[in-house]
């Protein structure tokens, strides 16, 4: 028994572990190296494929709204006006509901069945599929919308920008308010009590201390939510009307730029067609990605203070 | 006083470039009880750390000086075989959260990737945790896992799974620190009955324990070894003023 | 005049805790909606011949969409496996590495692939490989659904094996086990649970996934088996089958967003089970 250890051939075992402790951390920087290279080629292959509409438009491409595939000249200002247009009026809709819901959850009903039902069903909503969400718009929020528009007097589209925003707004409630909720659960209870020790309500502490203290916050969560917003191709695809003309109001049919690269890009006949969908795409990966960086910049920030 | 099995030259640690352990030497006894004591952040762990080759795991970390186990350079030699040799019971229990009892008795084995026959396998689980003075205790439900043990019960299964690899030298880095006084009671009883078959290391800012269990002393502030001898001559007549203020509660 | 704001004041405090509950409960309305539209429009489609039989042609009754399952099924395994791998080893190597120039970047690149949108994948996948093989394939959709997987698996693995108490790996290397096993045989099994929840949220992230399908998957009305062939997948399905103007196609459509839903809620509704049953104690 005392020598059943000593005896074993160790040293002969310890070269095949020397040589398996070296691949396997070779495997492991090689994996994260690999990420890397992913997304520098990622980065690379898009810029490479946009090159020809790049030299071919340069800066007019941004500001130019012909979009013609006839006559190979193209501008993607229709798509970038689409694209913040639904964006920033889908966020509008949604912060109301989302700044609700994690004030809901982060502040009044921290535990208990309310909070949970409520947080459960937010994730639920965060895990639906896209399509789905356009299905039901296509079939459901696209009448309505067109119901307001015949009341409303308007040329009766239905599908148009005002869908496009309704509907990403309830896919980007999940998110923003998973954002916020956290970022309001960090402000710290001494500055709270503060407040109610001196005889604020409950609606003053919270409209007075915890949304200005979490407001650089929410903020950030509400740009991540932008972000999001910005590259959902689906739902918004399905119900926008896809329109290559100007939107000139809310109820106009339009095309965002992942719209128009989802319904083009098996269609795009000729290398600049192509290539100017690819640096769309491009574009739209650089815009995500500054969002993000900046989102994450500010949480960072704010989780440090906290 | 015997035979040494472990001694040290000169021995400094570092993290990054703060010095925690400064020149130390010295020499531990075979069979015998050995504490390392001083006041919280002198080192004492960074010491023993050092003995089995844990500290450089840690980034930044770096060690100067010599360790010798037996007439082995222990900083010559793979650090595998030297864990092997010399085992290591830490200040938190830390069973394997995902093993058995039984499993985490053999899992130096195990992990290892070395094949114990089924009888062999069973009479080192039983052996084991007998050294260990867990085995009454344990021995209907061997299948269970070593998480819902308590403290006490958990840092003994700790130490049998250091025993289960027939080490040199047992390292126990404040191994009651966690514990209970009645599960500290029963650990320091241990550490009396296991001298006979292997060298023990303790470390411990607890004079007491250091009184109660140990036959050699040895005295470590900031980092260097004022003060080493027999534990009873160390207690009684300290050499040095710093100790004496130790031993008489003046810090730490 | 004092009372009177105090009063104001309470007033105040209630029709705000009235706004804030109201305007939570109302943001779950189109859940609400939409589940039980699915449902209530989805179900009467639900038939074993829907599930097992191929689409017909326009005008006739019936058919299912068996070749949508089978194909969401081969891009999930197509995704699946060098996802899994590379994103659990790259999650391990963050979790091991703090510090360090490849570990910043590296947690850049994750950050910078989960907010990349999934119609950019779609085109990388197209140029990447369905330009090369000169064909839609359900190869070229299953790496873009790999792609997509990726940042989600190396940031659950990181984080999971960074909760993992240090303790554990320096039992085990105090035991004289090498690094390698330590983390496959202790460190790895200990976040198991954490790690296959990542797996699965990232499933169920993919398996409704649509953009980058449309032009690497493709669709295919046909059975196959063939990963360099196009396929079929039941987001597909649906996207296709909704924008028609065929109400039979409709139906259809309906049926096959009950599967997909019903198949990513159980896969969420896993993930949630696994994390709490598997969740070790340290």
């Amino acid at each position: 028994m005392a020598n059943l250890f000593s005896s074993k051939p160790k040293v002969l075992s310890r070269t095949r572990g020397l040589w398996a402790e070296a691949a396997f951390q070779k495997t492991l920087s090689i994996s994260a190296l690999a990420i890397l290279v992913l997304l520098t080629a990622i980065f690379l292959s898009l810029l490479i494929h946009s090159s020809p509409s790049l030299k071919a438009f340069g800066l007019t491409f941004f500001f130019s709204q012909t979009w013609d595939p006839v006559s190979s000249r193209f501008g993607a200002l229709v798509f970038f006006v689409g694209t913040l247009l639904t964006s920033f009026l889908a966020l509008l809709i949604c912060l109301p509901f989302s700044l609700a819901i994690s004030i809901f959850i982060g502040e009044y009903f921290r535990e208990g069945i309310l909070s949970s039902i409520l947080k459960q069903v937010t994730e639920l909503l965060a895990g639906i599929p896209s399509v789905i969400y356009g299905f039901w718009g296509l079939f459901v929020l696209v009448p309505i919308v067109r119901d307001l528009e015949i009341k409303l007097g308007i040329l009766p589209h239905g599908v148009g920008i005002l869908a496009a925003s309704l509907i990403l707004s309830v896919m980007v409630i999940p998110y923003a308010a998973s954002i916020s909720r956290e970022v309001i659960a960090l402000v710290p209870s001494d500055i709270k009590e503060a407040g109610y020790s001196l005889g604020a309500t409950r609606q003053e502490v919270v409209t007075k201390i915890i949304l200005p203290y979490a407001g650089s916050g929410i903020m950030a969560g509400t740009l991540l939510a932008l972000g999001r917003a910005l590259g959902e191709t689906m739902a918004v695809t399905m119900v926008i009307g896809n329109s290559n003309i100007l939107p000139h109001s809310i109820f106009s049919p339009g095309n965002t730029m992942a719209s128009v690269i989802a319904n083009e890009f098996t269609e795009a006949t000729g290398r600049l067609y192509l290539s100017s969908l690819i640096e769309i795409g491009l574009l739209l990966f650089l815009v995500a990605l500054t969002i993000n960086f900046i989102g994450r910049y500010i949480i960072k920030k704010v989780s440090i203070r906290a | 006083m015997g035979s040494k099995v472990l001694r040290t030259e000169n021995l400094s640690a570092y993290f990054r470039d703060n010095r925690v352990v400064n020149r130390v030497s010295l020499s531990i006894p075979e069979n015998m009880v050995t504490t390392i004591m001083g006041p919280s952040g002198c080192g004492k762990t960074t010491l023993i750390r050092c003995f089995n080759r844990i500290h450089e795991l840690i980034p930044g970390a770096r060690v100067e000086g010599r360790v010798f186990l037996r007439d082995e350079d222990v900083y010559a030699t793979d650090p595998m075989i030297i864990r092997r040799r010399i085992g290591m019971v830490f200040q938190r229990p830390n069973p394997f959260p995902t093993m058995s009892i039984y499993d985490n008795v053999i899992a130096g084995y195990r992990l290892n990737g070395i094949k114990l026959g089924h009888g062999e396998r069973d009479a080192m689980v039983e052996e084991s945790l007998k050294k260990a003075a867990l085995w009454d205790e344990v021995k209907d439900h061997l299948n269970r896992k070593g998480t819902f043990l308590s403290g006490g019960q958990q840092q003994r299964l700790c130490i049998a799974r250091a025993l289960a690899m027939n080490p040199d030298i047992l390292l126990l880095d404040e191994p009651t620190s966690a514990l209970d006084p009645k599960a500290t009671a029963r650990v320091e009883q241990l550490v009396e009955e296991l001298k006979k078959t292997v060298t023990l290391i303790l470390v411990t800012h607890n004079v007491a324990q250091a009184g109660r269990v140990s036959d050699f002393t040895a005295f470590l502030y900031l980092g260097e070894l004022i003060e080493y001898g027999p534990t009873e001559q160390l207690h009684t007549a300290p050499k040095d003023t710093r100790t004496e203020e130790f031993l008489t509660g003046k810090f730490g | 005049m004092n009372r009177e704001k105090t009063r104001m004041r309470v007033i105040k405090d209630w029709v705000f805790v009235a706004v804030v509950v109201t305007l939570s409960f109302l943001a779950i309305v189109p859940l609400v909606l939409i589940l039980s539209y699915i449902v209530k429009n989805g179900l009467s489609s639900l038939t074993w011949e829907f599930l097992v039989e191929l689409p017909r042609p326009v005008g006739e009754k019936g058919g299912g969409v068996a070749n949508a399952i089978v194909g969401s099924f081969l891009l999930v395994i197509i995704a699946s496996l060098p996802a899994i791998p590379l994103g659990v080893s790259a999650g391990i190597y963050l979790s091991e590495r703090e510090g360090g120039r490849l570990s910043f970047l590296t947690r850049l690149a994750v950050e910078v692939l989960h907010g990349t949108p999934s119609i950019v994948i779609g085109i990388i996948a197209y140029l990447w490989l369905v330009i090369r093989m000169g064909r839609f394939s359900a190869l070229s959709g299953g790496i873009a659904l790999g792609i997509m997987m990726l940042p989600v698996i190396v940031r659950t693995t990181e984080e999971t094996l960074k909760l993992i108490p240090d303790s554990l790996k320096e039992a085990s290397l105090a035991l004289g086990v090498p690094y390698h096993r330590t983390i496959l045989k202790v460190i790895l099994p200990a976040g198991l649970g954490g790690i296959m929840t990542g797996v699965l949220i990232s499933v169920a992230r993919i398996a409704g996934e649509t953009a980058p399908l449309l032009f690497t998957a493709f669709g295919n009305p046909f059975m196959t088996w063939n990963i360099i062939k196009p396929v079929n997948a039941l987001p597909l399905v649906i996207y296709n089958y909704a924008t028609s103007p065929y109400p039979e196609w409709h139906a259809i459509a309906w049926g096959a967003s009950c599967v997909l839903v019903g198949l990513v809620l159980a896969l969420n509704l896993t993930a949630r089970i696994i994390a709490r049953r598997w969740e070790v104690k340290f």
